[in-house]
């Protein structure tokens, strides 16, 4: 970095733009000069317009897509759909025992969100936040998942259900006794209880960290590279600079894109081997 | 990164999606699909069911084919044989009628032969009578030589 005003100025910027970036549009409890959540009482308007926006594309496709389906001659987007549902449909099937009508649908729900919700991270990270600026929005993150607040209520929906399904497959007497007898036998109780406890923990905050850690990650690089033409490319440097950003970003943006479906097909394969877990009754 | 009420309008948004992707996207493709698969099943068992009922007529057809055949060949041999017997009698009838013919003619002639016999034999009495009439040089009293005159025509 150039030692000139300008650039030591540019670093505080620097500072200035990721911590800008990633900062939440948030209404409620809120910390006035650093704009970021307070209190519980805070709400994350931009993850929530965001992941509701792109469920309802969702919706909106489906429907669109299932008012005319054709049964015989499927072509065009039916087939993609309809290899999708046959990608989710063959997952469940092979790592899921038993039968549950909802898993599927859950999977699938899973898979296709996760991936559009990461997929808003391969819009250039300032394109959303400047036309937001226009209509007076001055805080703006497109990417859901790289909220926790988002990847945690998945993972939470999920634990909710590996509980609900344990405890209806199992019994609450078999559930209970599975954290009191289940990896050391009836000896270690109370070590059997702390295993246990930290290992159906482990499932959700695994299942949220990671894709939040990843996307979050992702998010960062971008704006890094991002920054290299915004606050390095000055003058004369900017015909050094500028096509390295594009090259880096390039780069970037089709590893992510590797990243993100790995991420969606991730968070899916666990919701399906974790509800396949509770739905086994461990009794051998 | 802090965890706010967002958490809970996320958690909502995330099980409404759910029921909603398993009411529009899930249920409708998946059974659609089903439809289809039970479809191409039931096309493809129908397509071997076909196979099998033509590869039956087919052998049906030949079947019926050799057997018309066999039949006709025994109709026509039945049909000439007859020919041949009715041709058998009408020759047999033809001889028969023939012989009969030749038969009544044979005896016709016979006949013929016999009154000529008896005509020649009468005029040959009578050329004797008045033969011997002449050579007696009187009547002979054909009712005193009957008897001697029918000898002698039958002897003639």
């Amino acid at each position: 970095m150039s030692a000139t005003e300008s650039g030591s100025s540019g670093g505080s910027g620097t500072v200035e733009y990721i911590q800008h970036h990633l900062t939440n549009l948030c209404v409620g409890d809120c910390d006035p000069v650093t704009h970021k959540a307070a209190g519980f009482w805070a709400l994350h308007v931009d993850t929530l317009f965001f992941s509701v926006a792109l469920g309802a594309l969702i919706i909106a496709v489906s429907w669109n897509l299932t008012r005319n389906l054709n049964p015989d001659t499927p072509s065009g987007f039916q087939n993609f759909v309809e290899s999708i549902l046959d990608f989710v449909s063959t997952n469940v099937r092979d790592t899921f025992p038993g039968h549950n009508p909802l898993i599927a649908p859950l999977a699938l729900t899973v898979f296709v969100w996760v991936w559009l919700m990461n997929f808003m991270d391969l819009i250039p990270v300032d394109l959303l936040p400047a036309i937001a600026s226009w209509f007076g929005i001055n805080y703006l993150k497109v990417v859901p998942t790289t909220d926790l607040n988002t990847t945690l209520a998945m993972s939470l929906t999920v634990f909710g259900l590996i509980i609900y399904y344990s405890i209806k497959v199992k019994g609450a007497a078999g559930y209970l006794k599975m954290f009191l007898f289940h990896p050391f036998g009836k000896f270690l109780v109370p070590v059997n209880v702390v295993m246990t406890l930290i290992e159906e923990l482990a499932k959700p905050l695994s299942l949220a960290l990671r894709l939040f850690g990843n996307l979050f990650a992702g998010e960062l690089v971008f704006l890094l590279i991002a920054l290299i033409g915004g606050t390095l490319a000055v003058g004369a440097a900017a015909l050094f600079w500028f096509p390295l950003q594009v090259v880096l970003d390039l780069g970037w943006l089709i590893f992510h894109l590797l990243i993100i479906t790995l991420q969606a097909f991730i968070f899916m394969v666990l919701t399906i081997v974790y509800l396949g877990m509770a739905h086994t009754d461990e009794d051998h | 990164m802090n965890i706010t009420v967002s958490l809970f309008g996320q958690v909502i948004a995330f099980v409404l999606l759910i029921w909603f992707v398993n009411r529009v996207l899930w249920d409708p493709v998946s059974k659609m699909l089903e439809d289809r698969q039970k479809r191409i099943a039931d096309g493809l068992a129908a397509g071997e069911k076909g196979k099998h009922e033509l590869e039956r007529a087919k052998k049906l057809a030949k079947e019926t084919l050799h057997e018309a055949k066999t039949k006709a060949g025994e109709i026509i041999a039945q049909a000439e044989k007859r020919a041949s017997e009715i041709v058998e009698e009408a020759k047999q009838d033809a001889r028969t009628e023939g012989d009969r013919l030749l038969a009544a003619a044979n005896s016709e002639i016979d006949r013929e032969v016999n009154r000529a016999r008896e005509t020649l034999r009468g005029q040959v009495a009578d050329i004797t009578v008045a033969g011997a009439k002449r050579i007696l040089k009187r009547e002979i009293d054909a009712k005193a030589h009957e008897d001697l005159l029918k000898e002698l025509v039958t002897q003639i």
